[in-house]
């Protein structure tokens, strides 16, 4: 690993400065489950390297106010696994976020580090666009929350500037009553990245939102309003011309060794079904006990 | 802005306090450093188990930490798990009753992962001792012995009294 300068800021103000006066060449260190692998591998180089777990700001990791969870920076993949009230409202996010490497790496690894990483196959960008999540931004300017959707941007790449940082994300339960379910396909059971991901919501109003990732520079979300898919009497051809369109931006890659572009085209069709199911089957069994 | 760091930790239940370079690992501290060689490196890309510690009682991988990370915390390696008279710890025992390693290189990761989990739960199935174990790899396969050590270990600590 390169020689960096390390920096562990204890306040957000602090943090901010540390940021300004490093310039571009800074990486943000949470859990660090990728970063000081890249660093090791002399994928990274940074000349700084700025720790956020002791940021004042960022503790405690979960807070809830009313309908709306905010996992700030520092929350683990443990934590949001072991949250009743994510488990409740977002059980999608904590059906992605237990299969995220192992053990050790749920119980050090970020939600957030997850997703402003930016690899395409982020297991809780998903869940997380599916919800609607927002992803607040701290910097000289001050505190702006941005659409995830409009966050993530392609491999590698979000829209975070220089001398930014995301200090948490925020999602709220919905008004509506939502069933949700959330997919992924591997070549193995056990630690392995994902060839693709996929999550689906469902509400009482017919209006189905899926996000898939994995199969592309980026993962996407896309709606259904027609209530086809949400309908649970429409036939399987019917649910499968819909999410034909759906998949159209599906373009997975030719040179990845993990699955070929037809299966994972194929396996999307088979997750996508399979999430949607699921997921009506979760507003069914919250209608019956509303 | 400073290259070395200093780090106040516990270690084994030691205050101990070191000087590190700010980009070693948890891992390099520990075998290089303070000569804990009883934490394996392996595929040292957070993948295979081998260096597994406890950190405040939870199991992380030392490999892909930053030494920093520790600061205040209490580290605790397979050095650290046998008693004051030098008695194995029962997680040790069990391991070499249930003649559970082959070849032993990944054990120490296996054993840390077990004491994690009986810290959390003194009377776990065999199918959650699995998944609390599933992020140490065995190239051996040894995977069947390492759960009916797990088993035994939680078993006697639980009639000893020692977990409930």
């Amino acid at each position: 690993m390169k020689v960096f300068s390390y920096e562990r800021p204890e306040s957000l103000d602090e943090a901010i400065q540390v940021l300004a006066a490093s310039g571009s060449d800074v990486e943000i260190l949470a859990g660090g489950t990728d970063l000081v692998i890249a660093m090791r591998d002399r994928h990274s180089q940074p000349k700084v390297v700025v720790d956020i777990k002791r940021v004042a700001e960022l503790s405690p990791s979960l807070i809830w106010d009313g309908n709306t969870v905010t996992l700030s920076a520092t929350a683990t993949m443990s934590e949001v696994v072991g949250d009743e009230g994510i488990n409740t409202h977002f059980p999608a996010l904590v059906e992605a976020a237990v299969v995220v490497g192992s053990v050790q790496i749920r119980n050090r690894a970020t939600v957030v580090g997850n997703i402003c990483n930016g690899s395409p196959a982020a297991d809780t960008a998903p869940p997380l666009l599916a919800y609607d999540a927002l992803v607040v931004v701290a910097g000289p300017d001050g505190i702006r929350r941005i659409g995830i959707d409009d966050f993530i941007v392609g491999p590698g790449k979000t829209d975070l500037h220089e001398g930014e940082l995301a200090i948490a994300i925020e999602l709220s339960a919905p008004s509506r009553l939502v069933g949700s379910a959330y997919e992924r396909m591997t070549r193995r059971r056990g630690t392995d990245l994902a060839s693709v991901t996929l999550c689906a919501t469902v509400d009482d109003a017919g209006v189905t939102q899926i996000a898939y990732g994995s199969v592309g520079p980026r993962a996407w979300l896309k709606k259904d309003e027609s209530g086809i898919l949400a309908d649970p009497s429409a036939s399987d051809e019917a649910k499968a011309a819909v999410l034909e369109g759906i998949f159209a931006d599906a373009s997975p890659s030719v040179r990845s060794l993990r699955a070929s572009p037809d299966y994972r085209r194929a396996m999307l069709r088979v997750l996508g079904a399979r999430a949607v199911g699921r997921a009506i089957e979760r507003l069914q069994e919250l209608q019956g006990v509303s | 802005m400073s290259e070395t760091v200093h780090i106040e930790s516990t270690i084994n239940g030691r205050d101990c306090a070191f000087e590190v370079a700010a980009n070693h690992t948890l891992l390099d501290v520990l075998r290089d450093q303070l000569g804990l060689t009883g934490t394996k490196e392996c595929c040292v890309v957070g993948e295979c188990g081998a260096c597994t510690v406890l950190v405040d009682d939870v199991n992380h991988y030392a490999c892909s930490m930053l030494t920093h990370s520790v600061r205040g915390r209490a580290v605790l390696t397979v050095e650290g798990l046998q008693d004051a008279n030098g008695a194995l710890h029962p997680i040790q025992q069990a391991f070499i009753d249930e003649l559970a390693p082959q070849c032993g290189y990944c054990t120490p990761g296996q054993i840390m992962s077990a004491v994690a989990l009986l810290k959390e739960n003194a009377d776990p199935t065999r199918d959650e001792v699995r998944h609390a174990l599933s992020g140490n790899l065995c190239r051996c396969g040894a995977y069947d012995h390492y759960l009916n050590a797990v088993l035994r270990a939680a078993a006697d600590m639980r009639n000893a009294g020692q977990i409930a």
